[in-house]
């Protein structure tokens, strides 16, 4: 699923600027803790999280994370923003709570397989 | 063998905001020398977590980080508080982590084991009042 469909279907704001579309997102982690996100290995991912500071955007770069939704009517900072447009990761948010989120996510096919 | 690239980093105590840069610059390294996606991301997971560790749990410390055509070998050291019961840390889930860590997003105590299962050699080093160094090695090309 590309990151344009991933924000039309949970309503979510991008955040960042100049983001690749052509990035296919076909797995998923939900976690507000970045030792969970450590332990996930699949590739193309997305990750949701009510977390909101700096490590989430360096964890996301060192598991060669895409995407960060951020739930709950959660805004990145500025400083994330910078560092995540630096690394090519791209920042969504939604108002949509993490449950929800992922699980319109999931009914639509991302389904946390993969390798 | 002639080609060995070497870095040096500092890693500060409890400082959130840089945390991880030295793991980031690793990255880009290895990157940048072609070091096969799969092998970049595990040597970033091992690095990034002991480098975290340093941080949280070791009062900040030092990277020395070499790489050769081969492999990349990187040592992490601190002079921290060292840990007790090795065997015990290394376990899923054992954590010492104060709720201030658990609030950044870390301690669940998945870093010692994830830094094993990610680095093809991994040696840890470590005395009570005197520190810990992790030795972490990854080949870049696996048999
Ligand atoms: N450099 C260090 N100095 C002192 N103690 C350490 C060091 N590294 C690890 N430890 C001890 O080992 C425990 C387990 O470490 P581990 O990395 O597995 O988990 P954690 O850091 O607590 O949580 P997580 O890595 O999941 O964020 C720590 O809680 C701490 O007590
Ligand atoms: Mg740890």
């Amino acid at each position: 699923m590309k990151i344009s469909e991933i924000a039309e279907l949970i309503k979510a704001e991008i955040c960042t600027k100049n983001y690749d579309d052509s990035i296919d997102i076909f797995s998923a982690c939900s976690a507000d803790l970045m030792s969970d996100v450590m332990a996930f290995s699949k590739s193309n991912a997305l990750l949701l999280t009510g977390l909101v500071n700096p490590q989430v955007i360096r964890t996301a770069e060192m598991m060669d994370i895409k995407a960060v939704v951020f739930v709950r009517g959660k805004k990145p900072l500025d400083n994330m923003i910078e560092m995540a447009e630096e690394k090519g990761i791209v920042l969504l948010a939604t108002d949509y709570p993490m449950f929800v989120a992922s699980g319109k996510l999931y009914k639509s096919g991302i389904h946390g397989r993969g390798d | 063998m002639n080609n060995v690239v070497v870095r040096d980093y500092i890693i500060p105590a409890n400082d959130f905001t840089i945390a991880g840069e030295a793991s980031s610059n690793v990255r880009k390294i290895l990157s940048q020398i072609g070091v096969a996606p799969d092998i970049v991301k595990r040597t970033s997971i091992a690095m990034y977590e002991a480098e975290i560790n340093a941080m949280i749990h070791g009062k900040g410390g030092q990277a020395h980080v070499e790489i050769d055509e081969n492999k990349i070998v990187i040592r992490i050291s601190d002079q921290g508080p060292g840990i007790e019961d090795l065997d015990l840390a290394m376990q899923e889930g054992y954590s010492t982590a104060p709720d201030s860590i658990r609030e950044m997003g870390f301690g669940a105590g998945m870093g010692l084991s994830n830094i094993k299962k990610h680095s093809d050699i991994l040696e840890i080093n470590t005395a009570v009042n005197e520190g810990t160094t992790v030795l972490i090695t990854v080949f870049f090309k696996q048999e």
